[in-house]
């Protein structure tokens, strides 16, 4: 197992609700959680893989994350299973979507 | 028509209970995880698989879980053990009107040894404890892991079984018989084999579970309204005349069976006229069949 962590500053959206929890800790997928923190504006992230090695590519798939939806105060904990960037980021997508409000554009990033 | 099969545990508890009103004990942002997989430097789950807690189902007052099969093939830890036991125990406290497992499990989780095999044994005591205190409790079992091993017999501690044809009950599973006893014995890949011994309709017509439904999470959800209301106030503990009546069933069962180890001689030996046709058979099609044939304690439905 590695454990990632990723910290983002400045965030815009906040977070409303209650700690949510999406995915399943199964092969090829992952579980995460992400719930309200009070982080001075930030979010962060705490990864732990078991595909131990692959530190560059889930910062490249935080960074694009983060330029989605550029979260403020928002605490995010993955356990990981080996999914693939596309898995983690629909994933990612999937928990910001159960704690934000829909975008006033209709659709969601 | 909505799969049960296809959801989550926590897409699972929704759907099954009244809307909104499943409160989860020990969710998973209490992060308690279990301390021996990560000891093995494996991956935890924040819930440890299971969600427990408590709702209203039809308004009433009832306590229920549901096992993650995506996590570990939804295998009994220390942690979902005792995450089990805890909820079983205060849905005796707090009196509730019935209990409703949704099981999805390949039994102990090896990696925990002997406290995962402790907490499946004390998982079955405490659905006993809860049947003794007069609440039913009601086993739905339709995942794509099936309900196996340790979870397999705490399946049939529940007053009621229910299942759907893609639902698999049994003690060993497929690939563990394979592995002990050789490919000849079992063969684990030939699925048609896997649910003819395993499976719904098979289960249903051994008595072993007493309803089987379609993959629908609102048949489910009728089935489990139904079974518990069937069960009248008192019936729910085991009783002396209900075990005699079970075992009954067996010895009979087991008579009837003597040397067979092909399920559809089984099912010829309950006297169903072409048993080479019930794997195919439309879900009413074979409710009607199996009323005649199927075996069921003789004092009735328990």
């Amino acid at each position: 197992m590695e454990t990632l962590n990723y910290r983002f500053e400045a965030g815009q959206r906040p977070l409303r609700g209650m700690p949510q929890l999406v995915g399943v800790v199964g092969s090829g997928n992952l579980e995460i959680m992400i719930e309200p923190a009070p982080l001075k504006g930030a979010c962060e992230i705490e990864v732990r893989t078991a595909a131990v090695g692959f530190g560059a590519t889930w910062q490249a798939v935080m960074a694009d994350f983060h330029a989605r939806w550029s979260l403020a105060d928002a605490r995010i904990s993955i356990n990981d299973m080996g999914a693939t960037p596309a898995v983690v980021s629909l994933r990612l997508d999937q928990a910001a979507e159960s704690l934000t409000d829909p975008s006033p554009a209709g659709g969601t990033p | 028509m909505s799969s049960y099969l296809e959801l989550t545990a926590r897409q699972r508890i929704p759907a099954m209970f009244d809307a909104g009103s499943f409160e989860e004990f020990l969710p998973p942002s209490m992060r308690i995880v279990s301390p021996h997989l990560a000891q093995l430097d494996a991956a935890v789950s924040f819930d440890d698989g299971v969600v427990v807690g408590r709702g209203t189902l039809g308004g009433q007052l009832v306590f229920g879980a549901a096992q993650e099969g995506g996590f570990m093939g939804g295998a009994v830890g220390e942690v979902h053990g005792a995450k089990l036991v805890g909820m079983l125990q205060r849905a005796i406290d707090e009196r509730a009107h019935a209990v409703l497992l949704l099981l999805e499990s390949g039994g102990v989780r090896l990696h925990e040894a002997n406290a995962g095999l402790i907490a499946v044994s004390e998982v079955m005591r405490a659905m006993l404890d809860v049947r003794a205190a007069g609440i039913p409790v009601v086993a739905v079992v339709g995942g794509a892991n099936g309900c196996f091993g340790g979870m397999g017999i705490a399946a049939r501690c529940a007053n009621t079984v229910i299942m759907s044809e893609e639902g698999r009950l049994a003690m060993s599973g497929p690939e563990v018989i394979e592995t002990a006893n050789g490919v000849e014995e079992f063969d684990s890949r030939d699925r048609a084999l896997v649910w003819r011994t395993t499976g719904g309709k098979h289960r249903y017509l051994l008595g072993d579970c007493q309803v089987l439904v379609d993959d629908d999470v609102g048949a489910m959800r009728a089935a489990a309204l139904d079974a518990i209301a069937a069960i009248a106030p008192g019936q729910a503990q085991l009783t002396v005349d209900g075990l005699l009546a079970e075992q009954a069933m067996l010895e009979r069962r087991l008579r009837d069976t003597q040397g067979m180890s092909e399920p559809m001689d089984v099912w010829k030996g309950l006297g169903v006229p072409d048993p080479a046709q019930v794997p195919m058979l439309e879900p009413a099609a074979f409710l009607a069949l199996a009323a005649q044939h199927r075996a069921t304690p003789h004092t009735g439905e328990r």
